[in-house]
């Protein structure tokens, strides 16, 4: 059987499931990489131009383990998502950055997902699937059908506040782990707002997420905030951001901050990003507006674990005596 | 009304006339220094793009002359530039400065809004033949000042006296700044080539060819890159500049032409990854082709499609034999460090010359 891997870095945590699907209803065998380590890490930043941002490293530490064990690697472009938006120029660039960028790679798996053109979209895709993996169209469509179903149940999920991880247990293993966010009596709610593979990936972040829920904090990311709400805060702008994720992140926080009772936003951020250089400032002007408490946490491959705690603790502590105060 | 624009190279020339014969009163920013880039830098994201603090710097500059408006051009991404404008706008007035940013989106994209902001800028009175002739004078400045900065680059490898050809060059743009009509333009052009063509020169003298690649703005405004071509034509370098004035207003405002750069980069980035990044990789192409002993990459720190385009570059500098050396420009930068790099870079060109093609050579450059 036909083996292909799939990096666990970068779009894994928003798409999995779909591709999962699709990939062994059309009977190949999914490897994944394991999760982020300091191993993976280190690699990418040998492997990558050292000017890139952390999650594009991150990505290539992840191929690089996948090297010699696979057939194929999978590595998507994404273009268009069909929500007005595009993908950050890294995300456009990707396969040519991984196939010129390293040496010694089995053949990529590409496929350029443009859904622009709705219907036409999701044919053009099927077709480079069929191509690339020399199966029919007609198993490829039936795939994608299922794949939605899949994808669809998965994203209910971590609107539901399920962690990726965690929602790709419960689907794939039955296990019934308990959706995180909620603490029972939360000493506040913090929108924590970043991409899916800066939120997500514990190695990154220094386990980010299970720290301020340790600290009894309720945790809202973008992932709980219906999309649809997300997209009206966008369209409230004079003009939206290019970028599927970065609009996701700012649609989030603006939709908390004018809907929803939260008490402090977090934006993980990542070091030299060029998106987030303008979604943080906007993030920032936005909080502004409701003084609304506003950290930034920058990640990159040296930040350690113990500094992020730090801040965060020192953040939920100054959140935590403002609501004692507006109580008083 | 009272209107500053982008400072970029030397574009205001152009813009200064136009706005002014639009009937308003241009604020020219004033060329940018290190105080530009301090009020840009402190009010900018930490990790926004140079061009985008120097732009807020000078708008900043503008302001305290009594600018009421700033016009520049927008765009639809991928890249950041086209969100340059409600940043910029967001920041200021965070900042208390209630200006009027006038962005003229590319028009195919939006008819009606591009004509909405144009009518801000051209005034009731000017009819239809008026503003032809208007826009063509600013075109043909335009295209002078662009004619003479190629035959500058020309010339000054080759100048016996170090200096002189900045200083007619300098003349030069006097010459067309001051001149209005088309006929004057065509004069002042004249006259500059002559003057150009005067200074004296070493025609035997052999020279190394560097192509000059990277993002648009560090490529045009020798503030922010330390005049990467000045410094390398006074080390013997024949430098040729990828990017003009002219290039710029058509990719901007027109329709995306350079398709044999695009072709060429196709085999190596197969998506358009926004700013410059696909050209840069098909210039590279083009300047290994065209048998050039390097290419010199700008681009801003973190820029994004700078950084797809050098994480692929040195594959086709490998393929090609073709050295690469990338820079990144920020705040920090300083010319002392920039011209070290070069240097350091137009040695090993030399020597990579002079044995004929080396192969270990490819392996130092893209560092
Ligand atoms: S959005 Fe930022 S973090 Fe994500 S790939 Fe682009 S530059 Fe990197
Ligand atoms: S191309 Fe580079 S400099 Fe231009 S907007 Fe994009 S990131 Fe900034």
């Amino acid at each position: 059987m036909e083996t292909i891997g799939v990096p666990r870095a970068l779009a894994y945590y928003t798409y999995f499931p779909f591709w999962k699907t699709v990939l062994e209803g059309l009977g190949r065998e999914l490897v994944v990489s394991g999760t982020t380590n300091k191993a993976i890490l280190d690699q990418g930043v040998s492997e990558a131009t050292n000017d890139l941002c952390v999650p594009i490293k991150i990505f290539f530490g992840h191929v690089v383990q996948l090297k010699g064990q696979v057939d194929k690697i999978f590595v998507p472009r994404l273009v268009n998502v069909n929500q007005g938006d595009t993908f950050c120029p890294k995300f456009l660039g990707l396969p040519d950055m991984v196939e010129y960028g390293m040496n010694g790679l089995p053949p990529l798996f590409a496929p350029r997902i443009d859904l622009c053109k709705k219907i036409r979209g999701w044919f053009d895709l099927a077709k480079m699937v069929a191509e690339a993996l020399n199966c029919n169209m007609i198993s490829v469509l039936k795939g994608f059908q299922q794949g939605k179903k899949a994808q669809a149940e998965y994203d209910s999920l971590l609107l539901g506040g399920y962690a990726p991880k965690e929602a790709m247990e419960l689907m794939y293993t039955g296990q019934k782990g308990k959706a995180s966010g909620a603490a029972k009596k939360p000493v506040g709610t913090i929108a924590l707002l970043g991409y899916p593979y800066s939120l997500y990936d514990d190695f990154l972040n220094g386990n980010l997420l299970s720290k301020l829920k340790g600290l009894g904090v309720k945790v809202l990311t973008p992932e709980m905030a219906p999309p649809s709400d997300l997209y009206s805060q966008i369209r409230l702008l004079p003009k939206g951001l290019f970028w599927y994720f970065s609009n996701r992140v700012l649609g989030a926080g603006m939709y908390y901050l004018s809907e929803v009772n939260i008490d402090g936003i977090v934006h993980v951020s990542n070091f030299a990003c060029g998106p987030d250089a303008m979604v943080n400032k906007l993030l920032e002007l936005e909080a502004k507006k409701y003084t609304c408490p506003f950290l930034t946490i920058s990640l990159d491959e040296h930040t350690g674990q113990a500094g992020i705690h730090t801040r965060l603790e020192a953040f939920v502590d100054m959140v935590r005596w403002r609501r004692q105060r507006a109580c008083e | 009304m009272r209107i500053t624009f982008p400072y970029m190279g030397h574009s205001h020339w152009v813009f200064r006339q136009l706005l002014s014969e639009l009937g308003h009163e241009p604020i020219v920013p004033p060329s940018p220094t290190k105080r530009t880039l301090d009020y840009g830098t402190r009010y900018s994201p930490e990790f926004a793009c140079i061009p985008f603090k120097v732009l807020l710097g000078s708008y900043l500059e503008a302001i305290e002359l009594g600018a009421e408006a700033v016009v520049t051009t927008g765009g639809v991404g991928p890249c950041r530039a086209g969100y340059y404008a409600p940043l910029h706008q967001r920041i200021l007035a965070d900042l208390g400065y209630e200006i009027d940013i006038i962005v003229l989106e590319p028009p195919l994209r939006n008819m009606k809004e591009f004509y909405r902001q144009l009518r801000k800028l051209i005034p009731p009175g000017i009819g239809i033949g008026n503003l032809l002739c208007i826009l063509h004078r600013a075109w043909v400045k335009l295209n002078a000042i662009d004619h003479l900065e190629r035959l500058s680059h020309q010339i000054r490898p080759r100048e016996l006296e170090r200096g002189r050809t900045t200083r007619v060059f300098r003349k030069c743009l006097e010459l067309i700044g001051a001149a209005r009509t088309v006929s004057e333009i065509n004069v002042a052009r004249e006259e500059g080539v002559r003057l150009l063509t005067e200074i004296p020169i070493d025609r035997e003298k052999e020279l190394l060819k560097i192509g000059i690649i990277g993002e648009i703005y560090v490529v045009l405004e020798p503030f922010i890159n330390h005049n990467v071509q000045i410094l390398l034509e006074g080390m013997g370098v024949l430098a040729d500049r990828s990017i003009y004035l002219a290039d710029w207003v058509r990719g901007n405002a027109l329709v995306p032409g350079e398709k044999d750069i695009k072709r060429a980069a196709r085999p190596y980035l197969k998506e358009l990854v926004g700013g410059h990044g696909l050209n840069s990789i098909g210039e590279t192409v083009l300047y290994a082709r065209r048998g050039f002993d390097g290419v010199v990459q700008l681009a801003p720190f973190a820029c994004i499609p700078e950084i797809v385009a050098k994480s692929i570059i040195p594959s086709v500098s490998r393929k090609l034999g073709i050295p690469v050396l990338t820079l990144f420009l920020d705040e920090q930068t300083g010319e002392a460090g920039i011209k070290t790099r070069l240097e350091a870079f137009v040695d090993l060109l030399l020597q990579k010359k002079r044995k004929g093609a080396g192969a270990q050579w490819n392996q130092v450059t893209w560092a």
